[in-house]
C-alpha cells in the first residue's frame, strides 16, 4: 500500500505545530498501524531528520499508552480497538492519513502526537483508590457480592486510561474516564465506604483540571477501545447527587 | 451566581429546568390548539384571559421565568467552559456521537432565545405592558377579556412571520430530540430496560412538540 500521512508536527510544549506530508510506500497491509509509523520513523531517521515522537508501549490493546486521533476517530476507523491493535487494511491504498494527537486544555503537547495525560492520575490520586489496612488474606466468599455487580464493576475497570474519550468529546470532557473509576468502586461494598468522598474529590479534581463539561452526546462511548458504557456516567451523576444531598 | 458549582451540579440543574420546560411546552401548545377547534376564538381566549389573570399562575409565571433564566444562563457558562477545554481544534473530525443533535444545542438554543424576546414583545410585553390588545367582542357583546386569538391570528396571517417561525419550531423539535434523553442521563436515571423507552418517547415528544405548533400557523395561514 501506498498512503499519503498528514502528521501533527511539534517540536515541543510551547512551539507552534504544523502538518508535515508525508508519503508512504509498500505497506504491507497486514501491518499494524504502530509499525507503519515505525517503517515512516526509520525512513526519517535514515533521511537524517528528526522521527515522529508518538505513546506506545504494550502494543497489545491493555497498557492504555497509544493514542493518535486517525482521520477524525481516536484510536482510529475500527471499533473497540486501541490503535495499536489497528491495521493498515482498515484503509485504502493510496488513502490519505490524517494523524494529530489528542487536543484538550488538560491533555498539553510534549512534542509531536504525544501529549501529557497526567491529569488523570491527579484525578485517580484524589479519590481512585480503597483505604483498605491489608491484614491476612480474607476468606474468598467473606463478602457477599452479586454477580451482576462483579460484572459490572469488571467492565467499568476495563478502562485503561488512554484517554479517547476526552480526544473524541467535542467539549474534551473526562466524564467517561472519572465515571468507570467511580464506578469500578460504587458498585463493590468495599468501596461504599469511602464512595462519598470519592465522588466529589475526583469530580473536582476533573473540573479544576479543566476538563469540559458532559452533554450526553455519547461520543466517548463510541470511541473508547473497551466499550465503557455511559451508563457509568449516570451511575456517577447519581453518586454526586447522593453524596451531595446527604 | 457561584460559577465554582460543579460540572454535575450545573447539568442538572441544567437537566431539571428543562424538564420544567418541557412541561410547559406542552400546557402552551394545548391551550393554542384550541384555536383550531373554535373559529370564534372564545375558548381560547378564556383560557388565555385565565393564564393571565389566575393569582397562582402569576405566581407560576415568575418560577416559569426563573427556569428560563437559570436553563439559558447554564447553558451559556457550560458552552463557554466546554470551548475553553479545546483551545485547539481537530483538522479532521468524523461524527461519532450517538446523539446527533447534542452538538447544536447552543446554535439551536440561541435561535430558540432570539425567538423568544420577538414572542414575548409580541404577545406577553403588548398585552401586559402596553394593554395593546382589542377587547374581545363576542356576538357583539364585550366580553371583558383580551382578543388575544385575534393576535396570534393576525400574526399568523403574514407569510414571513409563518415561515420564521415554522424554522424556529423544527429547530426547537432538534433541540428537545437530544434534551429529552440528555436530562434523565444527567440526572443518572440510565437503565437497561428503560433508557431505550425514554430515547424513544424523546423522539416522538420532540415531533409532537414541533409539528404541533407549526400544524397551528399552517392552518390558520391556508384558512384565512
Amino acid at each position: 500500500m501506498d498512503l499519503k500521512l498528514k502528521i501533527w508536527r511539534q517540536t515541543g510544549p510551547d512551539v507552534e505545530g504544523k502538518f508535515v506530508h508525508y508519503p508512504v510506500h509498500n505497506i504491507s497491509k497486514d501491518a499494524s498501524f504502530l509499525e507503519m509509523m515505525d517503517i515512516l520513523n526509520e525512513e526519517l531517521v535514515a533521511n537524517g531528520e528528526e522521527p515522529v515522537a508518538f505513546d506506545h508501549d504494550c502494543r497489545e490493546g491493555i497498557c492504555g499508552m497509544c493514542s493518535l486521533f486517525i482521520n477524525g476517530h481516536a484510536h482510529g476507523p475500527d471499533d473497540s480497538i486501541t490503535t495499536c491493535q489497528l491495521h493498515m487494511r482498515k484503509f485504502k491504498d493510496g488513502e490519505t492519513i490524517v494523524i494529530e494527537p489528542w487536543r484538550a486544555r488538560p491533555f498539553p503537547i510534549i512534542k509531536d502526537l504525544m501529549v501529557d495525560r497526567s491529569a488523570f492520575d491527579l484525578i485517580i490520586q484524589a479519590g481512585g483508590y480503597v483505604s483498605i489496612n491489608t491484614g491476612g488474606v480474607p476468606d474468598a466468599n467473606a463478602i457477599p457480592i452479586k454477580k451482576e455487580n462483579a460484572d459490572l464493576a469488571m467492565d467499568a475497570a476495563a478502562c485503561i486510561g488512554c484517554g479517547a474519550c476526552v480526544a473524541a468529546c467535542k467539549n474534551a470532557s473526562a466524564m467517561l474516564f472519572v465515571s468507570a473509576k467511580v464506578s469500578q468502586f460504587a458498585l463493590l461494598p468495599q468501596g461504599k465506604i469511602e464512595a462519598k468522598q470519592r465522588v466529589e474529590n475526583m469530580v473536582a479534581k476533573m473540573d479544576d483540571l479543566g476538563f469540559g463539561n458532559c452533554t450526553n452526546t455519547y461520543a466517548c462511548e463510541a470511541e473508547c477501545p473497551k466499550d465503557i458504557s455511559v451508563a457509568n456516567i449516570a451511575r456517577m451523576n447519581r453518586e454526586f447527587l447522593a453524596a451531595k444531598v446527604s | 451566581m457561584n460559577l465554582s458549582y460543579s460540572s454535575i451540579t450545573k447539568k442538572i440543574w441544567m437537566s431539571l429546568m428543562g424538564l420544567f420546560l418541557m412541561i410547559f411546552l406542552v400546557v402552551h401548545l394545548g391551550i393554542n390548539l384550541l384555536l383550531l377547534f373554535d373559529p370564534t376564538r372564545e375558548l381560547f381566549n378564556e383560557v388565555a384571559h385565565f393564564m393571565g389573570t389566575n393569582p397562582i399562575i402569576q405566581i407560576f409565571q415568575w418560577v416559569l421565568f426563573a427556569g428560563f433564566a437559570i436553563h439559558i444562563a447554564l447553558g451559556v457558562i457550560l458552552q463557554i467552559q466546554n470551548w475553553i477545554a479545546r483551545p485547539k481544534r481537530y483538522k479532521v473530525k468524523a461524527i461519532s456521537e450517538d446523539s446527533f443533535f447534542s452538538k447544536f444545542m447552543i446554535h439551536t438554543g440561541i435561535i430558540i432565545l432570539i425567538f423568544l424576546v420577538i414572542h414575548f414583545a409580541n404577545f406577553f410585553i403588548k398585552v401586559k405592558v402596553f394593554h395593546g390588545v382589542d377587547d374581545f367582542i363576542l356576538a357583539g357583546v364585550n366580553t371583558g377579556m383580551e382578543d388575544m386569538g385575534l393576535l396570534v391570528v393576525k400574526l399568523f396571517e403574514l407569510p414571513e412571520y409563518v415561515i420564521g417561525y415554522i424554522i424556529v419550531l423544527l429547530l426547537l423539535g432538534f433541540h428537545l430530540d437530544h434534551a429529552f434523553q440528555s436530562a434523565f442521563q444527567s440526572l443518572g436515571l440510565n437503565h437497561p430496560k428503560y433508557t431505550p423507552c425514554i430515547k424513544g418517547f424523546g423522539h416522538v415528544y420532540a415531533i409532537v412538540i414541533s409539528l404541533g405548533y407549526i400544524l397551528i400557523p399552517l392552518v390558520i395561514y391556508f384558512t384565512k
